[in-house]
C-alpha cells in the first residue's frame, strides 16, 4: 500500500494518460473526442511535473538558509507544453464549429456517412 | 556576422515575416512578403550548408545561454541536408501559391493563409534545425497547428474533417514523442540530443528507456505516416488546397522522416538498440507492407489526388526500407530518396493544383483527354510519375537503385524482387492517369479547358527540371546523403 503511495502521482498519470485515450478512441461526439485529448495532455503535465520535486526541496529562489531546491525546469516546460494545448484544443474547437455549419451534425459516424454518398 | 547567426536567422526570418503578413491583410503584400522570407531561409540553408561543408558541425548557442543548459541550435552535414530540402520546396511553392489563393480567397484570408505557411515552415526548419529535445516538440506543435489550418482551407467541406482528424491523431503522435522526451530526461537529467546520446549507453536496459523508445517510435511513425499509422493522410492531401498538399508533401513527413534518424541513430545509436530490440525487422515488415498495400488502394482510386497521397504512403514506405537496413548503403539511398520524393510529389501536387485551377475537380473520369487540353501540365504529371516508378534518367531511378543495392548486400534477392513488383504496382496507377488523359474523348468538364496559367506551371516545372537533372547528376544527391550516412552509422557504434 506503501508503495502505490509513494508513486502515486505515477498512477494518476497512468489512469489519466489511458482515460483519456480511451476517450479519444470511444467516442464519436467530437466534442468529447477534444475532451479526451485534453486529459490525455493532462497528464503529460504530471509526468514532467512529478520528478522535478525534490524532497524536502523549496522553491527555487536563492535566499540565505535554503540549501535545497526543487528542480525549475520542468515548470518551464510544462508552461509551454500548456499553452500549445490550449491552442490545440481551440483549433480543435474551432474545427468543430466549423464542421457543424458544414454538415449539421458533430457525431463522427453521421459524418461519415454523409460523406460517403 | 550575419554568417554567424545564420542557424537563428534560418528560424527567425519565417517567424517574424508571419505576423508581418497576418498585420497587412493584404493578399498581395502577404504574398510578397512570403515570397521574400522563404527565399531567404532557402539562402540561409544553403549558407549554412557550404559553412557546414567548410567548418564541420556548427553548435550555436540561442540567445548566448551555453548549452546544455542553454538551448543549442546543432546543424551538421545531416539537418543542413534537409534544410535545404524543407526551406528549398518551401521556397518554389510560393511563386505557385498567388494564382490559385487570389482566385479563391479574399484579401484578409489570403493573408492569413501565407502567415500558417511561414510558420509551418518555421515550425519544420525549427524541428529540424534544433539540438535541444523540448523544442523540437514545440516546433513540431507550431508546424502542425498551422498546417490544420492550411488544411481546413480547402474548397470541400472534407478538407474539415480530415483536419479535425488529423489534428486529433497529429496531438497523440505530437504527444507521444513528448511522453518519451519526458520519460528520458527524468532519467538522464538533459534535454540536449548530443548529451542524451553520451548518458543513455550506461542505462540502455532501464524500463524507462525502453518505454522512451517505444513511445518515440509510435509518435514519430504517426507523424511520418508508416503504415498503419497513415490513417490521417489520405483524406488531408486529398481535400487540402493544393499549395497544402504540396508542402506537406515535399516537407511535413520528410521532416519526421530525419526526427526518426535523428533519435534512433543519434540520441538511442550508442545503446545498442538495433541489436537488443527487433526493430530493424519491426520496420522492415512495416515498410514493405507500406509499400504493398498502399499502391494496391493507389490504383483503385477516382481522385487523382487521394491517388498519388496513397503513393506518398507507399514511397514513405520505400524510405523506412532503406532506414530498415541500417547500413551505410540503404541510408544513403533512404536520404536520396527523402530529397528525390520531396521534389517529385510536392512537382506532382503542384501540377494537379493547375488542373484543379482549370476543371474545379481532380476526379479521374473528368480528366479523360485533357493531355491535349494541357499538354505541358500533363507532360509534367508523366515525368514525375515515371520518376515515382524509379524510371532511368528520373531521380526516383538514382534513389531505387541504392535501396535496391543495399537489400543485394546483405543478399535479400526475395526483397530485390519485392521493390521490383511494388514499382510495377505503381506503374498501373500511373497508367491508369496517361491512359485517360491521353487515350479518351474529352470528358464533358474537360471540354473548354485550358492550359493552366504559366504562373502555375513554371514553379512546377522548376521540380521536373530538377527531377531529371538529379536524375543525371548525382553529386549534390547521393554525394551528401552518402557522407550524411556516414555520420549517421557514426552515431551507432
Amino acid at each position: 500500500m506503501t508503495e502505490i503511495l509513494a508513486d502515486l502521482n505515477y498512477w494518476v498519470t497512468i489512469f489519466l494518460m489511458i482515460g483519456g485515450l480511451y476517450i479519444i478512441t470511444a467516442h464519436g461526439n467530437m466534442i468529447k473526442k477534444l475532451v479526451g485529448l485534453g486529459i490525455f495532455q493532462t497528464s503529460v503535465y504530471l509526468l514532467f511535473l512529478s520528478p522535478g520535486k525534490v524532497l524536502g526541496g523549496t522553491a527555487p529562489i536563492i535566499a540565505p538558509g535554503f540549501e535545497l531546491y526543487s528542480n525549475p525546469l520542468p515548470h518551464v516546460l510544462i508552461l509551454t507544453a500548456i499553452v500549445v494545448g490550449v491552442a490545440t484544443i481551440a483549433l480543435g474547437l474551432a474545427l468543430v464549429v466549423r464542421i457543424h455549419e458544414a454538415y449539421g451534425t458533430i457525431e463522427d459516424d453521421e459524418v461519415q456517412e454523409m460523406e460517403a454518398d | 556576422m550575419l554568417a554567424q547567426h545564420l542557424p537563428a536567422l534560418q528560424v527567425v526570418i519565417p517567424l517574424l515575416a508571419a505576423p508581418l503578413c497576418a498585420l497587412f491583410r493584404r493578399g498581395f503584400i502577404g504574398w510578397l512578403i512570403a515570397v521574400a522570407a522563404t527565399w531567404l531561409a532557402f539562402a540561409a540553408a544553403i549558407g549554412l550548408l557550404f559553412r557546414v561543408l567548410n567548418e564541420g558541425v556548427i553548435s550555436y548557442a540561442m540567445g548566448g545561454w551555453a548549452p546544455p543548459i542553454g538551448i543549442e541550435y546543432r546543424v551538421d552535414l545531416i539537418n543542413v541536408f534537409v534544410l535545404v530540402v524543407v526551406s528549398g520546396v518551401g521556397s518554389v511553392i510560393i511563386p505557385f501559391a498567388r494564382t490559385g489563393t487570389a482566385a479563391r480567397f479574399n484579401d484578409t484570408d489570403q493573408a492569413w493563409f501565407y502567415a500558417m505557411y511561414l510558420l509551418a515552415l518555421t515550425g519544420l526548419l525549427g524541428v529540424t534545425i534544433t539540438g535541444d529535445a523540448f523544442n523540437i516538440f514545440v516546433f513540431l506543435e507550431i508546424s502542425s497547428l498551422a498546417s490544420y489550418v492550411m488544411i481546413a482551407m480547402g474548397r470541400d467541406r472534407r478538407a474539415l474533417t480530415a483536419a479535425y482528424q488529423y489534428l486529433i491523431m497529429g496531438t497523440v503522435g505530437a504527444t507521444f514523442i513528448v511522453i518519451g522526451i519526458g520519460l528520458l530526461w527524468a532519467m538522464t537529467g538533459t534535454l540536449n540530443l548530443a548529451d542524451l546520446a553520451q548518458r543513455i549507453p550506461e542505462i540502455n536496459d532501464t524500463r524507462p528507456v525502453l518505454a522512451a523508445l517505444a513511445f518515440l517510435t509510435v509518435g514519430i511513425s504517426l507523424k511520418l505516416a508508416l503504415f498503419p499509422l497513415h490513417l490521417w493522410l489520405p483524406n488531408a492531401y486529398a481535400y487540402a488546397p493544393a499549395v497544402t498538399s504540396a508542402f506537406l508533401a515535399g516537407t511535413a513527413t520528410k521532416v519526421a522522416i530525419y526526427l526518426f534518424l535523428r533519435f534512433f541513430y543519434t540520441v538511442f545509436g550508442g545503446g545498442g538498440f538495433f541489436e537488443s530490440t527487433p526493430l530493424p525487422e519491426m520496420f522492415l515488415v512495416l515498410s514493405v507492407v507500406a509499400m504493398f498495400a498502399a499502391s494496391t488502394v493507389a490504383v483503385f482510386q477516382d481522385d487523382v489526388k487521394r491517388m498519388f497521397a496513397y503513393s506518398s504512403v507507399a514511397q514513405i514506405g520505400l524510405i523506412t526500407l532503406g532506414i530498415s537496413y541500417v547500413s551505410e548503403t540503404g541510408l544513403t539511398g533512404a536520404m536520396t530518396h527523402l530529397f528525390n520524393h520531396a521534389i517529385i510529389k510536392a512537382g506532382i501536387f503542384m501540377l494537379l493544383g493547375g488542373v484543379m485551377f482549370r476543371m474545379a475537380s481532380v476526379k479521374l473520369e473528368d480528366m479523360a483527354g485533357i493531355g491535349r487540353k494541357m499538354p505541358f501540365t500533363m507532360a509534367g504529371i508523366v515525368i514525375l510519375g515515371l520518376a515515382l516508378i524509379g524510371t532511368p534518367g528520373t531521380s526516383g531511378f538514382i534513389s531505387k537503385w541504392w535501396i535496391v543495392l543495399a537489400a543485394l548486400e546483405k543478399d535479400q534477392w526475395w526483397l530485390v524482387a519485392l521493390i521490383l513488383l511494388a514499382s510495377l504496382i505503381t506503374m498501373l496507377y500511373v497508367g491508369r492517369i496517361v491512359e485517360v488523359a491521353y487515350f479518351r474523348e474529352p470528358s464533358a468538364k474537360a471540354a473548354d479547358v485550358r492550359e493552366a496559367p504559366l504562373a502555375m506551371l513554371i514553379p512546377a516545372y522548376v521540380l521536373v527540371i530538377a527531377t531529371i537533372y538529379f536524375g543525371l547528376d548525382t553529386q549534390w544527391s547521393v554525394g551528401l546523403a552518402q557522407r550524411a550516412a556516414a555520420d549517421l552509422l557514426a552515431g551507432i557504434y
